[in-house]
């Protein structure tokens, strides 16, 4: 029996799933607006201790990784699955970099005793708790995007390297890809929004 | 199966693509440098949001895909974009 295929489908699944992410994180952009308009001084304020540098490299970093997740698909398209491999692997290494710089950030953060719940987190003005709650919780919540991406995208790599995923089937690595760029245009705007606007 | 007449993009296409946005990074890190308070933000917001059509544009294959998904992705951001301006309109004048 012929087994039914429709990739547009396939993909437009995912792209629905897509638009409940923008909204859930639309939602969380949506607080941070509101906040920063009502404690504007104490949200500059606060930004002053976030590391751009690192904010700055992890959005390099993101940005080399979609290209790479991208040009993986036309590798694949193109019968070059060891290409594709190694184009997820680097894919793979840029989203360890990230979660590098996130556990350096945030370990020194918490080092400093500033973490959601801490006695020092408590003790700050209103608009500083806020602003530290929405970044751990904005980037938090990133992260764990991030991770999930990072496992689809490790199994889609076994698939390529395996050629379960090849040029006539690969709608896996297609969705695989638009998640992971997903990841990428969340943290767009989340870098501007908690590094830049100091 | 249904297969379609799937349009492969060079790998030139996805450099230059990459060029355009660290270009975009570079320009959103040096134009927040100037503190103009919410122009400021303006700026980097309108920047941001160009990254993120190119991504969606190119990254993400929009501009080859069928219609559909094209007014889908509009009608969901023209969703958004109302929610925020609905908020706004009520919140700043409490």
């Amino acid at each position: 029996m012929e087994e039914h295929r429709d990739d547009t489908a396939a993909r437009l699944g995912m792209w629905v799933f897509i638009f409940t992410e923008i909204l859930l994180f639309g939602g969380l952009f949506l607080v941070y607006a509101v906040m920063r308009v009502r404690y504007s001084a104490e949200f500059h304020q606060s930004a002053h201790q976030l590391d751009a540098l690192i904010g700055t490299i992890n959005t390099v970093v993101l940005l080399v990784s979609s290209m790479t997740v991208a040009m993986s698909i036309t590798a694949v398209q193109q019968k070059n699955n060891n290409l594709a491999t190694m184009l997820l692997l680097i894919t793979l290494v840029c989203a360890g970099i990230f979660l590098f710089n996130k556990y350096v950030e945030w370990g020194h953060k918490i080092h400093l005793g500033l973490y959601p719940g801490s006695e020092l987190m408590v003790s700050l003005k209103h608009g500083e708790i806020l602003f530290f709650s929405l970044y751990f919780f904005m980037t938090g919540l990133h992260m764990l995007h991030l991770v999930v991406g990072a496992i689809i995208l490790t199994i889609v790599m076994i698939k390529v390297k395996t050629g379960s995923i090849h040029s006539e089937s690969y709608v896996l690595l297609e969705n695989g890809g638009l998640y992971w760029h997903l990841v990428d245009l969340i943290w767009i705007f989340l870098f501007p929004l908690l590094y830049l606007i100091t | 199966m249904i297969t379609e007449n799937k349009h492969i993009t060079g790998y030139s296409a996805y450099w230059r693509v990459l060029i355009f946005l660290l270009a975009m990074t570079f320009l959103t890190v040096t134009v927040t440098w100037i503190n103009l308070s919410a122009l400021t933000v303006l700026m980097a917001l309108i920047i941001a949001t160009f990254k993120a059509g190119t991504v969606l544009t190119y990254f993400m294959h929009l501009r080859y895909e069928s219609s559909l998904f094209k007014i889908l992705v509009s009608m969901v951001l023209a969703v958004y974009v109302l929610v925020i301006i609905l908020t706004f309109s009520d919140y700043l004048f409490r």
